[in-house]
């Protein structure tokens, strides 16, 4: 049986990274020059790691499924990425940064990982600045600095609210210089449909080429992974459309295991849905909280316009339960909150899945033109889609899927458990936990792939000089290309009557409904059987048009909505397996009192590494322990 | 609340780029107002499917008006009706019950179709391969504090720097320039500390690039400016062209 070891480096948290980083092993620039490193993904991990690789001298391919790089979800981040700057001398250090983190992850990440994390984040910054990325500046000409809920310090650095797409256009202008100076070749349009294992290490990927169909064959001496969260799972989420599990799945298919799978985070602000139609949601950002009261009607099913609801018969149900964070609770909390008042019948808006965000007081106080400064292009896209003016009726707002903390388990170094693969970015089981703080999904993709992933892949790939480039012609990528045509033709081949998206639909609803804000065992059992029945139905009546040769997007969809129905059920399975409540994962059976979650470190303070056996054979959970040196494990409290 | 309308879509179809394209006309009923036109879009790829047609292939992927993939040609404006609004951002209560809707790809020669909407706009990668970044490399950078930026200037590259290059700008342009993206970025570094070094070089070899893959010269109309979804100033290209000037004039190459 397989074991798992994170491969920590030995001495104390605060001098790990420093004596790894001076002591691994390192790959001459001659014969860097003879490995291909394939990289999947141009996210904020994917480009960063491409262009950081190529500046190294070796030989990178980059894979992306949309027409340019340029275009990766990562672009679509608002609000911020943190860093230990102490630029505000306001008490902030890699430490503290170190302590937020694991704390907020209510306790489920590897202390190692997030210290290094905390450690390089303040480079990272250095860095974008002299690509040229235009972050927020005070008057003074030096930087600015925002707070972000979950710190008591003002760390993120931000570019109004588009910050990932100021990062990412940071992380693609470095990627075309490498392409540039031809040490990067670009595939955009291209999607990665499987791994190629040689004697058990990633030796290569095979892709399809969107645009012409073609089957193409990629060989490398590393194979690195950096494609994104799988939060579209549920169907609706904020991500973007295209977001999907396939790269990792395909690897875990092939022995990389999966992390807490069921690890996932929902947003509480997004604006709600608003017919069947929906195709996404849209996220507004957690620093409306600063200055918008969230509330519900105290009476059930109270249909009053909301400026004809007095005072009085207002629940601000945050305000009352957590007084001490009020409106700032962390992101889970939040969301649960807003459940539970909906649920009592309490929800406003025609679906009565919604809850206010009120900025009534705040504009009285301070006047419109400051709140307009403040949010004015959130309040106009808000406007923009469900055509209503915030300044004068009160947001409604609803939680919805936006990050997922679970995905492929790795050590230290980034590697999977295949030799060879490595995992970087959100479609890691990352550093975050069991809940991913506000504006540190960002800064770990490019911690990841800047400053992390150059070193410690020199560690395996320096044992890799002596071996030749394997030819696409070996007998594994044969079969591997042949797996990939036999899906297709059998996605192709069923002809049935229901389209891609009513089948996503409806395992979105089945995972939103079980295994979303809150999960019980009943709820977690039931699902199991929907996902397995819904997937049997899928391959018998799954209408997929077109071709399998040229553009297909329906085809595109219709491979990754497959994943997406095996994913569901190991989400499932490892919800029903923790049973306690942690971060994002709420388990009613494990709840205080008061109906807040309640960790069970006794028994669960591990990491649920899942290794897959067969469609039909359950997998087989592995765990990594935690242990924690460094930090006291304390019950959250936001009272 | 919500009201339904229906519209007669002419939707460009073209099977592949060797094949000749023309206009099909879907009669769309039902059409909530709450729906952003991308999700009208799907409505009509659902039910195209299900009477075992092929659906229009377009190009999205956020849908929050950032990653620049949509790129629909609407009664003749890029990213139709609205102002400062990309496509996938553009909802149905912007349209009036029994309303015709022209839904052509962008049109442009550098732009070549690859299918119904969707174009191929690799060249704005190979614009941006050419010069459209600082050489820096990772671990080589100095304190993010240690040069300070002027306020307004910062604010200006990062006015720039939030081109989204989706393409509307070239579809827009009579003459198929993509003036107004190259001088985004060309604008951005020019205004920052961090972009001097390079100044003279990045605006030829953009330029150059940019007049190989066969877009057209700025003759000032405007219309990249009006249409750009993201309102990016057209000083950018009076900037860019100070700039070009000036490296011209210094000699180099
Ligand atoms: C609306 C929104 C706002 C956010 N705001 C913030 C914020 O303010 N701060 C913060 O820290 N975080 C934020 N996040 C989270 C953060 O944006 C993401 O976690 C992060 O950008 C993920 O980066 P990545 O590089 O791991 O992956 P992505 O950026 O998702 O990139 C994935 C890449 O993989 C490619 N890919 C995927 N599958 C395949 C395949 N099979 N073959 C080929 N290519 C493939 C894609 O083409 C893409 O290039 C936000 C997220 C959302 C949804
Ligand atoms: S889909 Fe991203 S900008 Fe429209």
């Amino acid at each position: 049986m397989a074991t798992l070891d994170a491969k920590i480096p030995p001495g104390p948290l605060s001098d790990k990274w420093t004596k790894y980083r001076s002591t691994c092993k390192l790959v001459n620039p001659s014969n860097k020059r003879n490995i291909e490193v394939l990289i999947v993904g141009s996210g904020l991990a994917g480009a960063s790691a491409a262009a950081s690789l190529g500046e190294l001298g070796y030989r990178v391919k980059v894979f992306c499924f949309q027409d340019s790089a340029r275009r990766a979800h990562s672009i679509a981040a608002q609000g911020g990425i943190n860093a230990a700057k102490n630029y505000q001398n306001d008490g902030d250090s890699v430490y503290r940064l170190f302590y937020d983190t694991i704390k907020g992850g209510d306790y489920r990440a590897r202390e190692a990982n997030v210290y290094r994390l905390a450690e390089v984040s303040a480079s990272i910054i250095d860095q974008c600045v002299a690509q040229g990325v235009p972050f927020a500046r005070e008057y003074g000409g030096l930087l600015s600095n925002r707070s972000f809920g979950g710190t008591q310090v003002q760390r993120t650095f931000y570019a109004a609210g588009q910050t990932g797409q100021q990062l990412l256009l940071g992380a693609y202008s470095a990627l075309n210089r490498q392409v540039h100076l031809g040490n990067v070749q670009v595939f955009s349009r291209h999607e990665m449909l499987e791994l190629v294992l040689v004697d058990g290490k990633a030796r290569g990927i095979i892709a399809r080429d969107l645009e012409s169909g073609k089957i193409e064959r990629h060989s490398g001496h590393a194979v690195v992974l950096a494609s994104g969260g799988y939060g579209n799972v549920f169907f609706l989420s904020t991500n973007a459309m295209g977001s999907n599990v396939t790269a990792s799945w395909k690897a875990h298919k092939k022995g990389a295991f999966f992390g807490n799978p069921c690890f996932t985070q929902i947003h509480p602000t997004c604006i709600p849905v608003s017919g069947d139609y929906q195709s996404k949601l849209t996220l507004m950002s957690e620093s409306l909280r600063n200055d918008g009261r969230v509330w519900v009607p105290k009476a059930k099913g109270d249909k009053r316009h909301p400026a004809e609801i007095p005072d009085q018969e207002r629940d601000y149900y945050l305000e009352r339960r957590y007084p001490a964070f009020g409106n700032l609770v962390p992101r889970d909390v939040a969301s649960r909150a807003a459940k539970q008042v909906c649920d009592e019948g309490r929800g406003v808006g025609q679906s009565g899945l919604a809850v206010y965000l009120d900025f009534r007081d705040s504009i009285k106080r301070l006047g419109e033109p400051v709140i307009r400064e403040r949010y004015g292009n959130l309040f106009e896209m808000y406007e923009k889609i469900t055509g209503e003016n915030p300044y004068h009726i009160p947001m409604r707002i609803y939680p919805a899927v936006h990050y997922t903390m679970g995905g492929l388990w790795v050590d230290y170094n980034l590697m999977t458990t295949v030799p060879g693969l490595y995992a970087l970015g959100e479609c890691n089981f990352s550093d975050h936990g069991a809940n991913r703080l506000g504006a540190s999904a960002l800064m770990q993709g490019l911690a990841d792939g800047y400053f992390v992933l150059p070193y410690t892949i020199g560690e395996y790939l320096s044992g890799e000089i002596r071996n030749k480039p394997t030819s696409t012609d070996h007998p594994a990528f044969a079969d591997a290309e042949k797996e990939v045509h036999e899906r297709i033709s059998r996605l192709m081949s069923v002809n049935g009557k229901q389209t891609v998206d009513d089948f996503h639909k409806r395992l979105g609803n089945i995972m939103w409904n079980y295994c979303g804000m809150a999960r019980n065992e009943q709820g977690l059992t039931k699902a199991k059987n929907m996902v397995r029945e819904l997937r049997a139905e899928f391959w018998k009546d799954v209408r997929v048009p077109g071709a399998a040769a040229g553009l297909n997007p329906e085809l595109e969809k219709a491979g990754r909505v497959a994943d997406f129905l095996e994913l569901g059920e190991l989400m499932i399975e490892d919800a029903l397996t923790r049973k306690e409540s942690c971060g994002g994962h709420f388990r009613e059976e494990s709840q205080t009192e008061e109906g807040e979650a309640k960790r069970n470190d006794d028994d669960f303070a591990y990491v649920g590494a899942w290794e897959y056996k067969g469609s039909e054979t359950a997998p087989v959970l592995h765990k990594e322990e935690l242990k924690f040196e460094e930090v006291h494990l304390t019950q959250r409290s936001y009272k | 609340m919500s009201e339904t309308i229906n519209l007669t879509l002419k939707v460009w179809r073209q099977a592949d780029a060797g094949s000749e394209g023309r206009f099909v006309i879907y009669d769309m009923q039902g059409v909530s107002t709450h729906m952003s036109f991308l999700e009208m879009m799907d409505v009509l790829n659902e039910r195209l499917i299900k009477k075992g047609e092929e659906p229009v292939a377009f190009d999205h992927d956020c849908r929050e008006g950032i990653c620049g993939m949509c790129s629909m040609f609407i009664n003749g404006r890029a990213h139709g009706p609205m102002d400062a609004t990309t496509t996938c951002q553009l909802h149905m209560r912007h349209f009036k019950d029994g309303e015709t809707v022209v839904v052509e790809p962008w049109r442009a020669g550098p732009f070549p179709v690859i299918k119904d909407l969707v174009v191929d706009r690799s060249s704005f990668d190979r614009i941006m391969q050419a010069g459209g970044f600082i050489s820096v490399n990772t671990g080589n950078a100095p304190d993010a504090n240690a040069t300070p930026v002027p306020k307004a200037d910062a604010d200006e590259a990062f006015a720039a720097a939030a081109c989204i290059g989706c393409g509307a700008c070239v579809a827009a342009c009579k003459n198929a320039s993509a003036m107004l993206f190259v001088s985004a970025k060309v604008s951005q570094f020019a205004l920052l500390p961090q972009g001097q070094v390079e100044r003279t070089d990045r605006v030829q070899a953009m330029v150059r690039q940019h007049d190989l893959e066969g877009f057209g010269g700025c003759t000032n109309t405007g219309a990249c400016e009006a249409e750009c979804p993201k309102e990016i100033s057209i000083s950018h290209i009076a900037r860019m062209n100070r700039e070009y000037l000036f490296s011209i004039a210094k000699g180099d190459k």
